[in-house]
């Protein structure tokens, strides 16, 4: 450990290109995400008349009985996600990493699938299933005589968000445990280690970091997450508090600035927690190649259950799609467990009138994705490996981003960007497409930072040391070796990036000023907003959903390729 | 349906070229013939402004149509936030209350519309602003919508008036969207709040807030619940209704009595980049041309020039000769400015954000009600009575919620540091949620004791 530190401390105080990195990446940040809301928030501690610094906004936000039930509610609902999220992940992680497991591939890319909820639609569909006089409720009713509350009060935002964000802690416990050392496994079972106790002593801890990595993106997400409390009109939560001050209620009124301060600062807490309880922990192990943990095969009987639990669980998260499906299908559904009749029409409504958002959701996801996995490698690096002071704070301004509300960013992007013209056109600077792409990429790189993060931390130094000492450079070395051995945890940033930025609706709209440059989610609101184009919409978001899973299924198959290949030239 | 994936690459050539004249001569704005691109924003949904931008490209093949799709809210802060370079030239959207914030911050510009023969009033509202920033196109009435299947399913009476809405065989099914989100609902409180008088009306909608399933954060999410069958019966504005019908969903409306039938407007934003166009559009949504597309199934919205209703389906509302549609409230604008956001918040922390309070509260009179009725008992009969009140009280007269020095907490124009500072929003609002949780409470204890007496 202390030869460790030492290189560590030797390989900080040659290198000016990792200064050089943080300064970029905190140019950016500042540019694009400090300014801009800075710009909007600082209302919050400003006194209302005189314009002087205050906290008495603070002192009334404390003294409220509506913000402190908020405060416990969100609170509540967050940590209770939490547990249903790990309920619904560590099942399908476990198995489909561990054994071997026929289409563990397909199940991957489908569990991600929830993640792309498309913004109203989707809670229509999901109403439409769970909800009072959903499907699943007027059947129950009509043979039972007893109907399930699954969408009632705080217990249906848990439900929801669990199913809908259960994705980040599989795609980063996946990751980590295909990361695993073989060899630990191995030296367990040696000393007579087996069963569910290697499982608890050895395999489960050695993930931990995605575990945590991928816990505290939903603790934090559902905690600043506001569409699915709106949705489901739940609105004593904090994060519809703030939006509905700063939307309506109280635009005059720090308030919903001060719900956002306090957003912010209990995002960070929840990630200096996170780090706290992974400090002083060692999770890098050496070895590589073998793909990880060793796959073990299923008994006949061992199989049936198995597949029984993964089927249950992608039957229960995938149902919101299967809903949205039978919509976009759908003539009229009201009040009935499935549609009147089915219809082709929505899905030729879309496809001659929407092309172009369906490209320009492309683009931009992308693009805002590579960008977040390019700064989140870049900060994961530098904080992990280097000793550039304030390093830190790179990663903790990023993940900041996370409890951003959009609206928020929005405003910011206008007022920050609005006022400076385009260089050769004039136009607004706002105006141009590439700020949208910077705007999803910056509400998008928490998830991306943290899937690398985990990734670096469980490879280990020595494999750098390794190669410097055969004479390669830090940037080859880094291209290499780092990259190379991280590419699960940043496929897996990529990948979630990609999905949600492609959905994304809060700070979109506010951005969007012509329709040729709109993405999908602008389209799905459009239609959304009225009776006639709820079949579209659906339709419109079964793209969305289609577009996104070929894309994570393409990117499983080209990562595990490499995988192989790599493995075989070993 | 081609045309639009063509109009998106025509739009391109045509923003091109407009740019080129405007850049060769500044005098392009001044021409007569409307040319160019003119950008709406507006909060109306897709069926009906692409009906419009269609039937206008046809009357002046010369201009391209841009439409940005925002809600009310969202709008009005893009084109304050947009305005230091402003290239919008129109706004056009429902609310009226949206517009009298343009107005207010200076960012419409006056025009008076060539088109003659529009009545001065619709119902009790003026159809125009007075001083001509706006202009009223189409009007729209609220009422009660609802789902037949679900009515039928749960055996509920159809309604036909708000009161019928507080009676206890709608507890849990009826749903609003909240008047601080909604500029249309505000009108419907308003609305009653005027037509029944402050603290009757504030009763009315206090009991029938005790049956609300749900408060919606979206206007359109109450007509969206409905028609799945998410709730069976929903306070919407009229179109909501009508375009969900046109669309096939098995829903029925009705104005009740007291309703008010409103404008929707358009107003030409100031320094409109294409002034000539947004003109043209403005006299063209007042044509017969122009406000025959409001009949259309997916609109429906009632047309503002009367001639227009002799091409209507039979048993189209008409409110210029249906004289009992929105003339029972003489609207009083002023009156509502000037309360409008205490009337907001006072919703919100009253009924909103105690809803779980509030109907627990409600079903507890009710139960008690069903008892009184099988064993009458006149000390239950009291209490019960007490309880109501409870419910129903206020922590404002009308007179304070006119008062300047409140509305003062919701806004935050002020002349200088020196003006007198009411308290802080967060202070009134935390008053009056405590104020309204004590209230539920004490009620539903005395209706307990009620149906316990009259056991």
């Amino acid at each position: 450990m202390t030869s460790l530190a030492l290189t560590r401390d030797r390989i900080a105080r040659v290198r000016p290109g990792p200064a050089l990195a943080a300064l970029l990446i905190a140019a950016f940040l500042l540019l694009f995400l400090v300014v801009p809301v800075v710009q909007v928030i600082f209302v919050a501690f400003q006194d209302k008349t005189t314009g002087a610094f205050t906290l008495v906004n603070f002192a009334d936000f404390f003294q409220n009985d509506l913000f402190m039930r908020s405060f416990w509610n969100s609170f509540y609902v967050s940590a209770m996600s939490v547990v249903v999220a790990s309920l619904l992940a560590l099942p399908l992680a476990y198995l489909t990493t561990r054994f071997e497991f026929r289409g563990s591939v397909l199940i991957q890319s489908l569990g991600i699938i929830p993640l792309i909820m498309p913004p109203f639609i989707g809670a229509v569909a999901m109403q439409l299933l769970f909800g009072r006089n959903g499907s699943v409720n007027l059947l129950l009713r009509d043979h039972f005589g007893f109907s399930i509350p699954f969408m009632e009060g705080l217990n249906g935002v848990i439900f929801v968000q669990s199913i809908h964000y259960f994705p980040f802690i599989l795609i980063n416990l996946s990751a980590s445990l295909k990361n695993i050392d073989r060899a630990m496994e191995e030296s367990a079972q040696n000393l007579g280690c087996h069963g569910f106790r290697l499982f608890r002593r050895i395999v489960f801890p050695l993930a931990m970091p995605g575990y945590v990595a991928g816990a505290s993106l939903v603790f934090i997400k559902v905690f600043d997450d506001l569409g699915t409390p709106l949705l489901l009109n739940v609105n004593d939560m904090l994060a519809p508090q703030a939006y509905l001050r700063i939307s309506s209620i109280g635009i005059a009124d720090p308030m919903g600035y001060v719900i956002s301060v306090v957003l912010i600062a209990c995002s960070l807490l929840a990630l200096w927690v996170s780090a706290l309880a992974m400090r002083g922990k060692d999770y890098a192990t050496v070895q590589r190649g073998g793909g990880g943990l060793a796959k073990r095969r299923l008994k006949p009987l061992e199989m049936v259950a198995a597949y029984g639990i993964v089927l249950l669980i992608l039957v229960l998260v995938l149902a919101p799609h299967v809903g949205l499906g039978l919509l976009s299908f759908a003539t009229i559904w009201s009040f009935s467990p499935l549609p009147d009749a089915f219809t082709l029409k929505h899905y030729h409504t879309v496809f001659s009138e929407s092309g172009q958002y369906i490209t320009n959701t492309l683009l931009y996801a992308s693009l805002a994705a590579l960008l977040d996995v390019v700064i989140g490698t870049a900060i994961a690096y530098l904080v992990l490996r280097t000793k550039l002071p304030g390093r830190q704070w790179l990663d903790y301004i990023a993940m900041a981003a996370l409890a951003v509300p959009g609206v928020v960013l929005g405003i910011g992007y206008l007022r920050s960007f609005y006022g400076v013209p385009m260089p050769f056109t004039g136009q607004p600077l706002s105006n141009f497409w590439l700020i949208l792409v910077f705007a999803l990429a910056i509400r998008r790189l928490p998830y991306a930072l943290r899937a690398c993060t985990a990734a670096l931390q469980q490879v280990s130094s020595s494999l750098e040391e390794a190669a410097e000492n055969l004479g390669a450079t830090k940037l080859r070395t880094v291209g290499r070796i780092v990259v190379p051995l991280m590419s699960g945890g940043i496929l897996a940033g990529f990948v979630t990036s990609f999905a949600t930025a492609a959905v994304e609706l809060s700070a979109t709209i506010m951005l969007v000023h012509s329709q040729s440059d709109a993405p999908l989610a602008y389209g799905l609101y459009v239609y959304m907003q009225s009776a006639a184009g709820r079949g579209p919409g659906a339709a419109l978001g079964i793209f969305a959903v289609i577009i996104v899973g070929l894309g994570t299924y393409l990117s499983h198959v080209v990562i595990e390729r490499g995988r192989r290949d790599r493995g075989q030239d070993h | 349906m081609l045309r639009t994936s063509r109009t998106v690459t025509r739009s391109l050539r045509n923003a091109a070229a407009a740019l080129a004249v405007l850049l060769l001569s500044g005098t392009a704005a001044f021409a007569q013939d409307a040319s160019g691109k003119l950008v709406i924003v507006t909060s109306f949904p897709k069926d009906m402004t692409t009906a419009f931008q269609q039937a206008y490209q046809k009357a002046n093949p010369k201009v391209t149509v841009e439409i940005l799709n925002r809600n009310t809210n969202a709008g009005v802060k893009y084109l304050q936030e947009t305005a230091s370079n402003n290239g919008v030239d129109l706004f056009w959207a429902s609310a009226p209350d949206a517009f009298e914030v343009l107005k207010g911050a200076g960012l419409l510009q006056p025009y008076k519309p060539k088109v003659e023969g529009i009545p001065e009033k619709v119902g009790a509202y003026p159809v125009n602003d007075p001083e001509g920033m706006y202009a009223g196109f189409a009007a729209s009435g609220y009422g009660i919508m609802w789902n037949s299947r679900y009515m039928k399913a749960n055996d509920l009476p159809i309604p036909k008036e708000w009161a019928d809405l507080t009676k206890p065989a709608y507890y849990d099914h009826v749903a609003i969207s909240a008047p601080s989100r909604s500029g249309t609902t505000h009108l419907t409180i308003e609305t009653i709040l005027q037509g029944e008088g402050w603290e009757k009306g504030w009763r009315t909608n206090k009991e029938m807030a005790g049956n609300y399933r749900t408060i919606t954060e979206r206007s359109f999410g109450v007509p969206d619940g409905v028609n799945s069958g998410a709730f069976g019966v929903g306070i919407v504005i009229d179109f909501f209704a009508l375009s969900s019908q046109a669309s096939g969903f098995p829903v029925e409306f009705v104005y009740p009595t007291v309703t008010t039938i409103v404008p929707a407007n358009v107003g030409v934003v100031k320094n409109a980049p294409n002034k000539a166009a947004a003109e043209g559009f403005v006299d063209f949504l007042l044509s017969p041309k122009g406000q025959e597309v409001l009949l259309e199934p997916a609109i429906r919205r009632l047309p503002v020039n009367p001639v227009t209703y002799e091409k209507a389906p039979a048993g189209y509302p008409n409110p210029f000769k249906d004289k009992s549609l929105g003339a029972q409230v003489n609207f009083d604008v002023n009156v509502s400015q000037a309360r409008y956001n205490v009337v907001d918040a006072l919703f919100d922390q009253l009924v909103t954000f105690q809803l779980d309070d509030l109907k627990a509260a409600t079903q507890a009179i009710h139960k008690a009600e069903a008892a009184l009725a099988k064993k009458p008992n006149d000390k239950a009969k009291a209490l019960l009575g007490e309880a109501r009140d409870l419910v129903a009280a206020m922590p404002v007269t009308a007179e304070q919620a006119a008062d300047p020095q409140l509305a003062g907490a919701f806004t935050v124009e002020r002349k200088s540091a020196k003006d007198a500072v009411p308290e802080r929003q967060a202070q009134v609002e935390q008053k009056w949620a405590a104020f309204a949780k004590e209230n539920y409470a004490n009620a539903r204890k005395k209706a307990d004791e009620a149906a316990a007496l009259a056991r």
